[in-house]
């Protein structure tokens, strides 16, 4: 049977083309690879080469001709023991050669409604993880954060060979910040690993290490400099069991502090939750006290897929209570409720929720009940749980120590406006640091960054008591 | 990691064995003894593999299942039944054939970037579930949701397909070090094009596979163009072989377009690995005879360049005359390609002529938890 040669697509976008010329006649004999003709599309001029073997019969597109459809017939080519001279062209081309994806939507989809049903996401699960009940005389030790997510890593690596840790300074050097302090000397070399100063690198062979079936923690010395690495965090960590078809996995922990510290300036200065939270493949965890940092810590570096769990330089030496019990593990995506109040919800997370909750008692004696949510992960975004507490007051500020544009505070608000509408009394509004690059200036530094008085002047706006 | 995971632990790479031989370790002789040219030296000696007559016979077949798949792929392309970019392995088979056919499967791991086809394919992986992926499909070895760039097979421990030129190396890192850690005797197998190497991240990743000593072999898939740019025009050093000097990394040069030379390659370097001495790094000249993508043109190069290539070094032309030599028939030879066409058509109907994902896949396998 002849073989119908057809006008080529040569680009993703190509529907038609210019055949320019004919680089064989009828009666030459061609082998795979041989170029056949030139084409012009609408970017270049492509070679049009043959896959097979066999005699050129006829031509039927003459060089010369514009705008020939993609799918046209433009030559027979006969197969071996073919009469080149008696081929003739088959059907009617062009139209039947469309590329069949779109037939098969059509079939496959059904009607446009039932496609659009279909596209919804999964409803979310009825049976939402609560945090552990603790039994009754739970005793409670303090702890500072630092201690907490260090103790977090000691207990998932005692109980899994495969979590391992690497990163700049944290093994022999104890952290560079101390979060891995005394980790060396209990799991050794093998499993507190010293990297270079290389951040893309070591992110790259962190997540590559993970594909392989371990279980790394990742410490970046601060988020600031896992710019260098965010490809890995985003294309290769965040993206692969998507693009495999759920074949991929990789479960790895990328942490360290984030956000503003003290007087290092606009590079040293910066909260990327944002950024993190807005790819999906990735969750983001942002956690403010010691027991949601070690309860958190530990379910991240369980769970399947890949964490960016984000710390705060500034809360490190603080100390909370911290239940004993073993093996205190919290949910992901589970906000918490940190004080219940009736006239207006202030939702934060990390270092704002220490300043949300400051905020409150003031509000308090200002008789103006404040309940504050702490969102604990950025991604999933506990949306219920902003919701319900906007239905309860009505009211709603958003507290972030971090850029206004673009930000968790610019999605809880589209949160409010598309769910919680009907409930709000006033504009959601946003207490942000100042949209400027971090100063350095002890005094420009203050007024960059959010404060008490910020998030209480704001709330008394919403509650129309200012 | 066991042994040698301490980073501040400087120069633990073990002597390669000959010049081991010559002196005891001191440290004047430091220089001496480090043999970068080892492995190039061992392979000088022989640098072709001797095939029996079966395994001739399969290396050539499967390298003509490659080109057969590539060409109907570039094909289906034409048709507008493959979207996006689309890169061919056409003129490079004999690099990854020669290569893993000397792995143990068992064991090792590959990774590369996105002109995965032919790695897949040198797998024995169905090449209906790899064409069906180029057409998106639901069958597609990645669910229809990779497309060429992106296909994996965790089942043969070849973990992609990637996307971002020379991101892949770092990963290749990490899986070696999931090899040592894990003690499992197994070797990564990690590619890269003359393009890639010019990525930062390739040496931050020799620098760290040096210092921990890590099971992986470096190759460098030279196939002349950066995309468009030809390597003297992107490359300071076009000898990528001595590229990994700087980090004590042993190089070789290898004629990628013969399947035999790759093959001893092979042999040469993953001993060297497997018997604890760190990274090998192995340059394979080739040469792809598409452009860089289907919608690339390839103005950068003469018509007649690649015609010449084509006519005095093709892999498969160059291993059929060695079928014949060793007395296989034009018949026979006829009748394998016949075998292979089939196959690769068969493919090609299968992708053609299987459904879409169903729109409910869009949602799924984002996260594997639930929260």
């Amino acid at each position: 049977m002849a073989i119908e040669l057809k006008m080529p697509a040569l680009s993703p976008t190509m529907e038609e083309g210019t055949l320019a010329k004919w680089l064989v006649k009828e009666g030459d004999s061609v082998s795979s690879g041989d170029v056949l003709a030139e084409i012009e599309t609408d970017k270049a001029t492509m070679e049009f080469e043959s896959i097979d073997e066999g005699t050129v019969g006829k031509i039927l597109v003459s060089e010369g001709t514009e705008s020939v459809k993609v799918g046209t017939v433009i030559a027979l080519l006969a197969g071996e023991g073919e009469d080149a001279s008696s081929l003739e062209a088959s059907a009617a081309p062009a139209e039947g050669s469309a590329p069949v994806a779109d037939e098969a939507s059509a079939e496959e989809g059904g009607s446009e409604e039932g496609a659009a049903a279909a596209l919804e996401p999964a409803s979310t699960p009825a049976a939402r993880p609560a945090d552990p009940e603790l039994p009754d005389g739970t005793s409670m030790t303090k702890l500072t954060v630092r201690e907490a997510l260090r103790d977090a890593m000691a207990e998932e690596m005692r109980s899994d060979e495969k979590v391992f840790v690497m990163g700049e300074e944290v093994a022999e050097y104890q952290g560079a910040y101390k979060v891995t302090q005394g980790l060396l000397d209990e799991f050794g070399a093998k499993r507190v690993i010293d990297t270079p100063i290389t951040e893309y690198g070591f992110a790259g062979i962190g997540t590559g290490a993970a594909m392989g079936g371990l279980r790394p923690v990742v410490e970046f010395m601060t988020f600031n400099f896992a710019m260098q690495a965010i490809d890995h965090i985003i294309n290769s960590a965040a993206k692969t069991n998507y693009m495999s078809g759920g074949q991929m996995r990789c479960p790895i922990v990328f942490r360290g502090p984030n956000g503003a510290a003290s007087r290092v300036g606009a590079q040293h200065s910066q909260n990327y939750g944002p950024w993190y939270a807005s790819v999906p493949g990735l969750i983001v965890i942002a956690p403010y006290d010691a027991s949601d940092c070690k309860g958190l810590l530990k379910a991240a570096i369980r769970s399947e897929d890949p964490v960016v769990f984000l710390e705060n330089e500034m809360v490190y030496g603080r100390s909370f209570e911290v239940p004993d019990v073993d093996d205190y593990v919290l949910p992901i995506g589970k906000a918490r409720t940190m004080r219940e109040g009736s006239d207006v919800t202030i939702v934060s997370y990390s270092i704002g929720v220490g300043l949300a909750l400051e905020a409150a008692d003031e509000l308090a004696g200002e008789g103006i009940d404040a309940e504050v949510i702490d969102l604990r992960t950025l991604r999933p975004l506990d949306r219920e749980a902003i919701l319900a507490s906007l239905a309860k007051t009505n009211r709603l500020v958003i507290a972030e120590e971090g850029f206004p544009v673009c930000s968790i505070a610019s999605e809880v608000i589209s949160v409010c406006m598309e769910e919680g509408f009907d409930h709000l009394d006033a504009p959601v509004l946003r207490v942000c640091n100042e949209d400027v690059p971090m100063p350095y200036a002890a005094n420009l530094e203050k007024l960059a960054v959010i404060d008490t008085a910020k998030i209480v002047a704001a709330a008394k706006k919403v509650c129309y008591a200012d | 990691m066991a042994k040698a995971s301490t980073p501040r632990s400087t120069r633990k790479r073990a002597p390669a064995k000959k010049a081991a031989s010559k002196t005891a370790a001191k440290p004047q002789s430091v220089e001496e003894e480090f043999a970068l040219h080892s492995l190039q030296e061992a392979f000088d000696e022989d640098r072709r593999f001797k095939a029996s007559d079966e395994q001739m016979m399969a290396l050539y077949e499967q390298m003509l299942l490659i080109r057969r798949f590539e060409e109907k792929a570039g094909q289906l392309y034409g048709l507008g039944l493959i979207g996006g970019f689309c890169h061919l392995y056409i003129g490079q088979e004999a690099v990854a054939i020669g290569l893993q056919s000397a792995l143990d499967n068992d064991r090792d791991s590959v990774i590369t970037g996105y002109r995965d086809h032919g790695h897949m394919l040198a797998y024995g992986i169905e090449p209906k579930v790899i064409m069906a992926e180029l057409t998106g499909r639901a069958a597609g070895i990645s669910k229809g949701k990779g497309g060429s760039m992106h296909m994996f097979s965790t089942e043969h421990k070849f973990y992609g397909g990637h996307g971002i030129v020379g991101a892949q190396v770092s990963l290749g890192g990490g899986l070696a070090l999931s090899h040592k850690y894990s003690e499992d005797g197994g070797l990564c197998l990690a590619y890269f094009g003359d393009g890639a190497a010019n990525q930062g991240q390739v040496y931050e990743t020799m620098n760290m596979a040096a210092l921990w000593n890590l099971p992986i072999v470096f190759v460098v898939e030279n196939n002349q163009y950066a995309m468009g740019t030809a390597v003297n025009r992107s490359s300071a050093e076009t000898e990528f072989y001595r590229r990994g000097t700087a980090f004590r990394i042993p190089g070789m040069e290898v004629n990628g377009m013969d399947v035999l030379e790759v093959r001893q390659a092979a042999e040469v370097a993953f001993k060297h690995v497997r018997d604890g001495n760190g990274p090998v790094l192995m340059e394979c000249n080739t040469y792809r005879y598409r452009g860089h993508s289907m919608s690339d043109p390839a103005k950068y190069r003469t018509r007649e360049e690649v015609q010449g290539v084509r006519e005095k070094s093709d892999p498969i032309e160059r291993a059929k005359l060695e079928l014949m030599e060793l007395g296989v028939t034009e018949e026979k030879l006829k009748e394998i390609d016949k075998g292979i066409r089939a196959r690769v058509g068969e493919a090609a109907d299968f992708a053609e002529s299987s459904p879409e994902p169903e729109p409910g896949e869009l949602y799924t396998e984002v996260l594997v938890g639930e929260y």
